[in-house]
């Protein structure tokens, strides 16, 4: 059947996520963003929520089930709210998600319980290279085999919270073929960077740069199973937390050009900016259309599936860039000043052509 | 409820019917009946009705009242706006033109089932079921009145002692008005539903639909038109002059009065069918989609899904943009229609769906016709047709620009008055 309503449990969901991201995501963003800081305890209340935990089997600690779909949902909520916020809030999923997606059933036993517990804690993933051509299914940092051990040597940037991460994993080109290795803190030959803050946006959400020089790793830490089904899975995540930050764009350029007048009407009114915000409202239905399906048929394990995960992310990239430039021109001059959150989705909004990897849900 | 994509079991056992006849009853026929505008296809138009009548499957006709619903079998959900939707895609993937000279009266029927009453629907949608092929056409547009339907010129007087209404006026761009007011010696006894006001005056609040059965007097077909595309379907001007109906043929109250329930209700019924028209230019859009991806394939072109973005080719570009404006386009559909099925409000979403079905269908089917080079402008191939006949889907039914107003109001929460 087709069906496009969330369920009962997705709707519980949805409603709590949206009020934190609301009430506490939303209020602390232009500060977060001014002072490139989150205020203490805003990431560690998103994560009491518990989204990850729930989507975790009982055996890993968790008290769910793993769903894409309800993963989408939840992140749209997360980054209607703020998206680097959101992000701060999944880092662990980061950690999590691929063991449990690509993980050996010791490896999860093994690595998932202690991240998942109540209280948050940085478990972070390395896949991003400082490179103009980077492509996550051909990366420049490599693992060799060597003994009963892998080698791992490569750089690797934007890592969100490295410096306290007790673990992470970090994706090396294994003989053409991307894979995770599970790498603990102080591993030598690991060398992390001052906090870095290069990005158009996201101040808050504390990024490093990760050297690996001949980094040691058992060949019990490697994640042998599909990295397709892992970065399918983030694609989803970068699609879903897209449409968050359009809807935001959108739903604020709504609300402000109700309120404007101009020419004795509303701004609203002038089918100029009314067509532009029908367009922003069907492009983003379009890709969310396309999320949803990718998620499901990840969740149903359909053919095709990490191609249809593939193609929502693209269309995601083009959507939220389009949306977010039409909240600022909406806005006109205004919208290109700071005092308004449009101008900092747009830079949000720009990012996700780059941000493979940075999320997964 | 959940989130879920799976194509309803009724509905995929359908498509493979539909699938063998649009590849043997509609493709090969296709470039005949662009090239001999205003013939009619006969044998597909006749195997259609034999094999709906035989399925009982995209007729609107109502049910077999002796049919009740076994109370021991548990409740389906209703999926049949689900299956018009991908029945329609199908067979305009087959070809768009003749797809809207299938019998089972379009959108003439639709107006009956939702704006007439039981009687009204007895009496003019049983006659699908019939032996013959039987058309019914929807008469809106007027010379001076397109998008903006308050307009509308034509009008219906009531003849207090015969109490016959008396219809006026002319009516242009009627999609099947031939087949459905013409008896044709293949075809069983048609009709159109024609917009007209009972008081001219009064504005949107006095228009009605009117049925006017084949062979009634007074009103005939006068002119063909030709066009860029969709050549097999006909659309005619039709005329009225003094056409008496019975009164019972109005839809909807024979009354004015001071609100505009009625034309909204009218309306309503475009809520229904835009998505619908939406998966015709979604069946072309995909025609289109994989013509160019068949020959990429052959000329040994693969396209690299999966790579980042930034690392693929133009054509890789293209084609990705081209696959996900059409499959983002058919979920919209496909929302819609599942709204209708399950009575939710979709006036929003059917707007969408319309909008983005022709805004895709023209982007993808220029942009496939220049990658394709000097063999896609070629009339050798059918891509050059498929680029003519998706424009309409952009126009019919509303324009994209209407239809962005719809969405805009939905969306501001705004009125026609505050939204012009």
């Amino acid at each position: 059947m087709y069906s496009f309503e969330p369920n009962e449990e997705q709707k519980m969901l949805i409603d709590a996520v949206s009020r934190y991201a609301e009430n506490d995501l939303r209020a602390a963003a232009e500060e977060a963003e001014e002072l490139a800081k989150f205020p203490d305890g805003l990431v560690e209340k998103g994560w009491e929520m518990g989204v990850l935990q729930a989507s975790i089997p009982e055996e890993y600690g968790g008290f769910g089930e793993y769903s894409s779909v309800t993963g989408a949902l939840a992140a749209e909520e997360l980054a209607y709210g703020d998206l680097p916020g959101a992000l701060a809030v999944m880092t662990p999923n980061l950690f999590v998600l691929p063991i449990l997606l690509a993980g050996s059933e010791e490896q999860k036993e093994k690595f998932i319980p202690p991240v998942i517990e109540m209280e948050w804690k940085a478990y972070t993933a390395a896949l991003i290279e400082p490179s103009f051509d980077f492509d996550a299914t051909d990366l420049k940092t490599t693992a060799v085999a060597d003994g009963d051990d892998f080698v791992i040597s490569g750089k690797k940037t934007y890592v969100p919270y490295a410096a306290d991460a007790e673990m992470m994993i970090v994706y090396a080109n294994v003989d053409g073929v991307t894979q995770g290795f599970i790498v603990p803190a102080g591993a030598e030959g690991l060398s992390i960077s001052e906090e870095q803050n290069k990005l158009m946006s996201m101040h808050a959400l504390p990024q490093y740069d990760v050297n690996f020089e001949n980094v040691r790793v058992p060949a019990a830490n490697r994640l042998e199973g599909d990295f397709e089904a892992v970065i399918a899975a983030s694609r989803v995540a970068l699609a879903a937390l897209a449409i968050g930050v359009a809807k935001a764009s959108l739903d604020y350029a709504i609300d402000y050009a109700k309120e404007r007048d101009v020419f004795g009407v509303k701004v609203a009114q002038k089918q100029a900016i009314a067509f532009m915000m029908a367009e922003m409202a069907m492009e983003i239905e379009a890709t969310r259309m396309l999320t949803w399906e990718a998620a499901w048929m990840l969740d149903t394990e359909k053919e095709d599936a990490y191609k249809s995960a593939y193609l929502a992310s693209i269309s995601a990239i083009d959507m939220v860039m389009m949306v977010t430039d039409r909240g600022v021109q909406i806005l006109g001059g205004h919208g290109y000043i700071r005092e308004h959150p449009v101008e900092r989705w747009m830079r949000n909004g720009r990012g996700f052509a780059t941000f493979t990897g940075l999320a997964i849900v | 409820m959940t989130i879920e994509f799976e194509i309803p079991k009724p509905i995929a056992q359908q498509q493979y019917v539909l699938q063998t006849v649009a590849d043997n009853m509609m493709r090969p026929h296709s470039r005949y009946f662009d090239e001999n505008e205003h013939e009619i296809p006969w044998d597909y138009i006749t195997f259609m009705h034999q094999a709906m009548k035989a399925s009982g499957a995209g007729s609107l006709a109502p049910k077999d009242e002796k049919k009740k619903a076994d109370p021991n079998k548990p409740k389906r959900p209703p999926i049949g706006y689900q299956m018009l939707a991908h029945m329609l895609e199908i067979i305009s993937w087959g070809d768009a033109g003749m797809y809207l000279v299938t019998p089972g009266g379009g959108l003439g029927a639709a107006a009956v089932q939702s704006a007439g009453n039981d009687e009204q629907k007895k009496k003019f949608l049983a006659r699908f079921m019939g032996d013959k092929p039987t058309f019914a056409a929807m008469c809106m547009t007027e010379a001076g009145s397109g998008s903006d339907t308050s307009t509308i010129r034509s009008t219906a007087i009531l003849d207090e002692e015969t109490q016959e209404w008396v219809l006026n006026g002319e009516k242009i761009f009627v999609t099947a008005g031939d087949k459905a007011l013409t008896e044709y010696e293949q075809a069983g006894k048609g009709f159109i539903v024609v917009w007209a006001t009972i008081d001219p005056e009064a504005g949107r609040a006095g228009m009605r639909s009117f049925v006017i059965e084949a062979g009634t007097p007074g009103v005939k077909v006068e002119k063909f038109e030709h066009k860029l595309g969709i050549r097999a379907s006909d659309t005619v001007t039709i005329v009225m002059q003094d056409c008496r109906v019975p009164f019972e043929n109005i839809l909807g109250k024979p009354t004015v009065e001071k609100t505009t329930k009625g034309f909204k209700g009218a309306m309503a019924t475009f809520d229904a069918t835009r998505p619908l028209v939406a998966a015709i230019g979604i069946g072309v859009a995909r025609s289109a989609v994989e013509f160019v991806k068949e020959k990429l394939t052959e000329e040994g072109v693969e396209i690299r899904y999966g790579v980042a973005r930034n690392r693929l080719t133009a054509i890789e570009r293209d084609v990705i943009d081209m696959e996900i404006m059409l499959r983002s386009s058919w979920l919209m559909v496909l929302k819609a229609v599942w709204m209708a099925d399950n009575r939710k409000s979709n006036a929003l979403e059917s707007s969408m769906s319309k909008v983005k079905a022709g805004d895709i269908g023209t982007k993808i089917t220029q942009k496939a016709v220049e990658m394709m080079g000097p063999l896609g402008y070629s009339r050798e191939f059918l891509l050059e047709k498929w680029f003519r006949d998706s424009k309409i889907t952009d126009i019919y039914e509303g324009t994209g620009q209407i239809n962005r107003l719809v969405v805009a109001r939905n969306l501001l929460g705004y009125r026609g008055s505050q939204l012009r």
